[in-house]
This record gives C-alpha cells, sequence and structure tokens, in this order.
C-alpha cells in the first residue's frame, strides 16, 4: 500500500536495488512494473525503453538533469530518502517538477514518515511509499498539518503576500487616514 | 512591532497542535528518540545533562512587555524560576519536562510566539541590529526585511533537512552590529547612488570549528529579488553542502572547496529562473511590514543636559551608567539603554523572574512597551525620554541591572558550558564569575575601555570565542581535566577578524591571571586613547604572548571538591565534566 493523491491505494511496482554483486550494466531487470536505479536506466536503457511500462529512482546524490529528455517515457519517478535527515530529495523533487517539467507521478521511497510528508508534498511528490513498519492510515494526517503556507514552492506558485489580502498595523493605518 | 494577522496565528497554532501530536506519539513509543530527535530539535527542544532545554524564537532580538511577562511566567510554573538569553538574540529554559513542553508552546502562541526552528538543520532565528530604528548611523530599518525573511523562512518545505544549521543576520547601519561577517548568510541594507534599497549579500562566514569570515556573493541586489536570490543559495547548499562529515558540513566549507566565484555562478544559474518570479517581493507587501516598524509617538524633546549632568556630578554609579550603558539616540531628547545582565558574579545573561517582571515594567514606563534583546546577552529599552534617565536608573538598579559594563571587560559572552551541554569540555559560566568577580573594580575596567571577552566550552563556539578580543575556550585533554586555550585578536563589526591561539593551553585558576598579564601589556603600551584590539593590531601578539608565557603561575588550584562551590545556588548542579 502506498499513498498516492492523498488517498491509500495498492501498489504493484517493484523498487529494483542493487546488491553487492549486481552492477548496473549486468542486472536482470525482473518483468513486470519495475522502478529502476538510475544507473541501470542509463546503462541498460535501449532494452527498458521498450517496456510499456518502466520507473526510474534517483539516490539522493544523483542528479535529476541526468534524466533530461527521458523525463516523458517514465510512469513513476522515484526519489530515495536514505534517511529522515537528508534533504537533498526535496530539491531533487522540487527540480524534476519545476526545472524539467515532469508532470507523471513522483513518489517518495526509503525512510519516508508521517512528519515530512506535509513538505514533500508541497515540493513535489504526490506518492509516498511510507515505511512498513508504521501505520500508513497514521501517515496520511501529516499531509494535512498546516492549512496555510508563507513562501512558494512548487504547490503553490504564489507566496501568501501576494495571494491573501493582508493587513498593515491598524494604529499606523489610522494615522494614515 | 509586528503583530501577527490570522494567518501567522493559524500558522503557530497549527504548529502547536502537530507538536502537541510527536509529543504524544513519542511517550506512547510511537516515535522512536532517533525518530523524534529532529522532529524536537526543529522546535528547539534539546536534551541536555539534566533535563530538556528548550530555546524560543526572538524574532530579530524585538519583544513586547506582555511577551517578556510570558516568559517570568513559563520561568516560574514550568522551569526553576529564570530564564538565559543567548547570543542569537533568543531565551532558552534549562530545567523543563517533555510532557510540559506543548502547554508551554501553547503559552507562547498566545502571545504571538513560538519556538520553530530555534535548532536542527534547517534556516534559524534571523537575527538583526539591536539598535534598528533608533540608532543614529542607520541607513535603512532591517526590521521589515528581517520580518518578510522570517516569514518565507519558515516552514520552508525544500530546506528543514539542509546538511548543517543555517543562519542569517542582517544589519542596516554604518556599522555592523548583527555580526554579518559570522553568518552562513550576512545581509547588510543599503542603498545605492541613486538612493534605491538593496543588499550586500555575504556568504560562507560562521564560527564553529573553522571559523572564517564570509565572502561577498553580491555587492548590491535590489531589494525586490532578496527572496528569491537566497532561496537559490540554500538549494545550491542543500544539494551540494557535505553530508558525511558534521564538521564539514556548513555552507562554509562548499563555499571554500568550489571558491566564491564558482559558488556564485551556480547560484546565479540556478536563480535566472527565479528572477522576477512570482516570489519576487513586491513595494505592497514591503509598505504593509514597514507599518509595524513606524516610529513611536515621540514627544518634541529637546537633549536633557543639565540635571542629568547635575546627577552625574553626584553619583560616580550614574556617571559610569551614562557613560557605558545609554548610547545616543537618531530623536533628540531620547536616549536607548542597555540593561545589563551581567552584574560581576551573576551567570551571563541569566535573568530570574522577578527580574523579567520588573523589565517588562520598565518598558511599558519608559519604552512604549518594548525590548530587544542584544547578541551580547544584555536587553534594551531603545526610546527612553532623556528626562526619565535617572528615575529608570533608580529603578533598574534595585533589580540590578545597571553594572556599567556595557562594553567592558566584565561583559562577558559565555556558553552554557559542562554543566549543562554534552559537547562542552569544560566549565564556561563559573570561569565567567570568577574573572568577573576578580577585574570587578570599576574604575579599573574603564580605565582599561572598550574590550570583548568571549568564553565557549568547546570548539563549537557558541560563546564565541573567535571574533572575542580575548578568547577561551575550554579544550579537551587526555588527562580529562578541565583545560583552556587563550586566542587573541578577533573582534566583530566592521573590522571583523578571527582570534589566533596564543600559545598552551591553562588551567581553570590560571585563566584570570592570563587575562591580568595581557591586561598589563596593554597598559604599557597603548597609545592615547587606544583600545586594546587597537593596540593587538598595532604591536601584534609577540609582546603578549612573552609575558603571558614569561614567569610561572602561582595560583593555587581549585580544589576538585570545591568545584561545586563556585556553581550559582539556583542551579543546584553538582560539578560535572561529561568526560568522567
Amino acid at each position: 500500500m502506498i499513498i498516492k493523491n492523498k488517498t491509500i491505494v495498492a501498489d504493484d511496482w517493484i523498487v529494483l536495488r542493487l546488491n553487492e554483486q549486481g552492477s548496473a550494466e549486468n542486472v536482470t531487470v525482473p518483468e513486470g512494473k519495475v522502478i529502476v536505479p538510475l544507473q541501470v536506466w542509463l546503462q541498460q536503457r535501449d532494452a527498458l525503453q521498450q517496456r510499456a511500462e518502466i520507473g526510474v529512482w534517483l539516490a539522493s546524490a544523483e542528479r535529476p538533469e541526468d534524466l533530461k529528455g527521458d523525463i516523458h517515457k517514465f510512469s513513476v519517478i522515484a526519489v530515495d530518502f536514505p534517511k529522515f535527515s537528508d534533504g537533498r530529495g526535496y530539491s531533487i523533487a522540487y527540480n524534476l517538477r519545476a526545472r524539467l517539467g515532469y508532470k507523471g507521478e513522483l513518489r517518495a521511497i526509503g525512510d519516508v514518515l508521517r512528519d515530512q510528508l506535509f513538505y514533500m508534498q508541497r515540493v513535489g511528490f504526490d506518492a509516498f511509499a511510507t515505511r512498513l513498519d508504521r501505520n500508513i492510515e497514521d501517515a496520511l494526517k501529516g499531509l494535512t498539518d498546516f492549512s496555510e503556507v508563507y513562501q512558494t514552492s512548487f504547490d503553490q506558485k504564489l507566496p501568501l503576500f501576494r495571494r491573501a489580502q493582508r493587513k498593515g498595523n491598524p494604529a499606523t493605518d489610522m494615522i494614515n487616514e | 512591532m509586528y503583530r501577527y494577522d490570522e494567518y501567522d496565528q493559524q500558522i503557530v497554532d497549527e504548529r502547536v497542535k502537530q507538536y502537541r501530536d510527536q509529543v504524544r506519539r513519542r511517550l506512547s513509543g510511537e516515535l522512536s528518540e532517533e525518530e523524534f530527535l529532529p522532529l524536537r530539535l526543529q522546535n528547539g527542544l534539546y536534551m541536555q545533562i539534566h533535563a530538556y532545554m528548550l530555546r524560543i524564537a526572538v524574532p530579530y532580538g524585538l519583544i513586547s512587555s506582555k511577551q517578556m511577562r510570558m516568559f517570568a511566567h513559563i520561568a516560574r510554573k514550568y522551569d526553576r524560576n529564570y530564564g538565559h538569553f543567548t547570543t542569537r538574540q533568543n531565551i532558552q529554559f534549562n530545567w523543563l519536562k517533555l510532557e510540559d513542553t506543548p502547554d508551554i508552546l501553547a503559552d507562547l502562541a498566545s502571545v504571538e510566539m513560538h519556538a520553530i526552528q530555534t535548532s536542527g538543520n534547517c534556516v534559524r532565528n534571523i537575527t538583526s541590529d539591536e539598535f534598528a530604528g533608533v540608532a543614529q548611523d542607520e541607513v535603512v530599518d532591517p526590521r521589515p526585511y528581517a520580518e518578510i525573511l522570517r516569514q518565507w523562512s519558515t516552514f520552508h518545505p525544500e530546506f528543514a533537512y539542509l546538511p548543517r544549521k543555517f543562519k542569517i543576520a542582517i544589519s542596516g547601519g554604518k556599522e555592523d552590529r548583527a555580526a554579518v561577517y559570522a553568518h552562513d548568510i550576512g545581509l547588510s541594507v543599503t542603498k545605492n547612488v541613486h538612493g534605491e534599497v538593496g543588499f550586500r549579500v555575504l556568504v560562507g562566514g560562521g564560527l564553529g570549528r573553522t571559523p572564517v569570515i564570509g565572502s561577498e556573493i553580491c555587492e548590491f541586489m535590489p531589494w525586490q529579488h532578496i527572496l528569491t536570490y537566497v532561496e537559490s543559495i540554500l538549494r545550491i547548499y542543500n544539494q551540494y553542502g557535505r553530508r558525511d562529515n558534521k564538521y564539514k558540513a556548513r555552507i562554509k566549507i562548499l563555499v571554500k572547496a568550489l571558491g566564491i566565484d564558482e559558488f556564485k555562478r551556480q547560484v546565479e544559474a540556478d536563480w535566472a529562473d527565479l528572477k522576477d518570479g512570482p516570489g519576487t517581493l513586491t513595494s505592497e507587501e514591503v509598505s504593509r511590514v514597514t507599518t509595524f516598524f513606524t516610529d513611536p509617538a515621540y514627544e518634541k524633546l529637546a537633549d536633557h543636559d543639565s540635571q542629568l549632568n547635575e546627577f552625574k556630578a553626584d553619583s560616580r554609579s550614574f556617571y559610569n551608567w551614562m557613560l557605558r550603558n545609554v548610547k545616543a539616540h537618531r530623536v533628540s531628547g531620547y536616549a536607548i539603554v542597555v540593561l545589563s545582565l551581567k552584574k560581576p558574579g551573576s551567570v551571563p545573561g541569566d535573568a530570574t523572574a522577578e527580574q523579567m517582571e520588573a523589565i517588562a515594567d520598565l518598558a511599558d514606563r519608559y519604552s512604549f512597551g518594548e525590548l530587544r534583546i542584544t547578541h551580547k546577552q544584555n536587553l534594551v529599552l531603545a526610546d527612553v525620554r532623556q528626562k526619565d534617565l535617572i528615575r529608570l536608573w533608580q529603578e533598574a538598579t534595585a533589580q540590578e541591572l545597571t553594572a556599567p559594563n556595557i562594553g567592558l571587560l566584565t561583559d562577558i559572552i559565555s556558553c552554557p558550558g559542562a554543566e549543562f551541554c554534552t559537547l562542552a569540555n569544560a566549565r564556561s559560566i563559573p570561569l565567567a564569575q570568577l574573572i568577573a568577580e576578580r577585574f570587578e573594580d570599576w574604575d579599573f575596567q574603564h580605565d582599561i575601555g572598550e574590550i570583548s571577552l568571549n568564553i565557549s566550552g568547546c570548539v563549537n563556539a557558541c560563546g564565541q570565542h573567535h571574533i572575542g578580543n580575548i578568547g577561551i575556550t575550554g579544550v579537551e585533554k587526555k588527562d580529562h581535566d578541565e583545560w583552556y586555550q587563550v586566542s587573541l585578536g578577533g573582534a566583530e563589526g566592521n573590522l571583523s577578524s578571527i582570534g589566533k591561539i596564543i600559545g598552551p593551553s591553562f588551567t581553570f585558576s590560571q585563566v584570570p591571571e592570563v587575562i591580568d598579564r595581557l591586561l598589563r601589556v596593554y597598559l604599557r603600551e597603548r597609545l592615547e586613547a587606544e583600545s586594546f584590539i587597537d593596540t593587538v593590531r598595532r604591536i601584534g601578539h609577540a609582546p603578549f604572548k612573552e609575558h603571558v608565557y614569561a614567569t610561572d603561575f602561582t595560583v593555587a588550584e581549585e580544589e576538585t571538591a570545591n568545584k561545586h562551590v563556585v556553581v550559582p545556588a539556583q542551579y543546584s548542579v553538582p560539578y560535572y565534566s561529561p568526560r568522567f
């Protein structure tokens, strides 16, 4: 189960992770819906792009620009969070959406927990493979922690000061009138 | 000062609710300590040696008397009746229970305050000039921009898990009073030859293990672009800052590694996509926020000399206080008053609940109900009528807030040190007290004149020892005892510099004698009216070093069994070193 578009849905994608023996050139990508590491995509691109459905995932040290030109070929792009405190994935997501124009499913994988979800959806994630040892219904609540935000990101193109009629200091306004 | 509207209040209220649930999940075991750690840090909550410590944000150091009274309430209800004002213009409470912290945040939210991003690897509280809006040398008031940056950085979704903490300071005077050279981003708001407002942007400054003076990345960035430009700096840092070693993770290391030119090229490549976009600041927004920082209802007054001069002639204490703690105001008939939290023998930056309430009363009576916290851990009443100075001095003296030592030897910056902090190698507060007591004599201090003495219990430099004219750092030695390095020649302000270590380290009891020897060289060598730092710059380190190490130290070493005696009673902390 994953969270997708703010609801809990079944999921049949497999995330392929290279183990110590496997190399990006030689690893056998199983049949079916597979999210492959970026390096596997780059090494086996010719074969993989023949598939009806393919996904790719980026490690936090990898660059989304490496997918430039291929963006439309993926049913899903995932970004891995090796640990909660590694925030590079937020900028990767922002760049995929805002700079590379990716419009498909953008999924957070790895150490993904309830309390990151609000920020993750703001930078462009719309799917969350939350950690399996945690209650996914509980995690869903993380998407609605705040009902208002100050600054722009991918989800909100206008800062609060361009969206809302905010009042100045009432004392000063009276003097001006 | 800035007041919350319904948006600000809603965001802070929702934070209290979110945090309360996080604490509930931690207490029920749903969250492990490891998972809770980054969450509580983003909310300023540390687990220290004895209890939880909560750091509360005081945006750019500005608070109301009502907010100060809330600190007194928190000190009484949840802590041991006191709080500690910090070098980043915040306040910390040291003796809290985890289960009380959601209620403390709710109390704070009721007076438009919070603890958001006061710790953790995120954009921290924005600091500024403690004399903003009233300084005679001000070019542009930095406070509206500080508030705009506060809002922009609050819960920024992309920059909550940076490689390391990120500190922004902003100043608007000709003299830098916000240490902009020692911040991850330092902003000087200024005007160009056409009278247009913009920012000189410095990046990659910082203290800590590797002290670096910031580099200029932009000479003049028009005000409209400041948010998007800062965003691009943070995006480059978030992607490329080192994460493999926490001691090499600050932006200064990245800027050094790339070189400022290449770093700037990357920032500007990112910024090309944001420039003139919707994140660009509007004149309407700047005008709106500026309405909160307009002048209070000043009376038309003449400078008020005769009575003050008479009283100064009668009272040496008042004379000294006027000389050191009262600063010129840009409006005639008014003065800026610095209340000292550095009475010799007291803990630098500490105030009791009773003092806080008295200070709030003074602010209401004499300074339009507002206060500032300084980066030297003192408090400021920014708008005092000169004709009220004598009465204010008398009332503040009753609260022990008028030590005439602002900018003098006993105006010591000190971190909490080994009694509180798990990082420290050595005690800081008792050393600050020992030094202050040794040099308590006011005539001596006034003769020495302008000098800064900063103490950190370890290399992480919370006491900013690198930019003290004299800096003291607790260092670890293999015998697990306390040792202190002494550095010389650090400075803040327009002529910022990093101090250099004078030689082998000293014991706790030797440090006051070391300082005495340094001062003797200064008294011997100084030219007329030359400050300590100017003498150091003119004659160099050698004469100081030579004199300090010329003769043996004869001071008796403190008995280990008595070490707790120098700790103030209110702490009730036994002597503690985390290394034992």
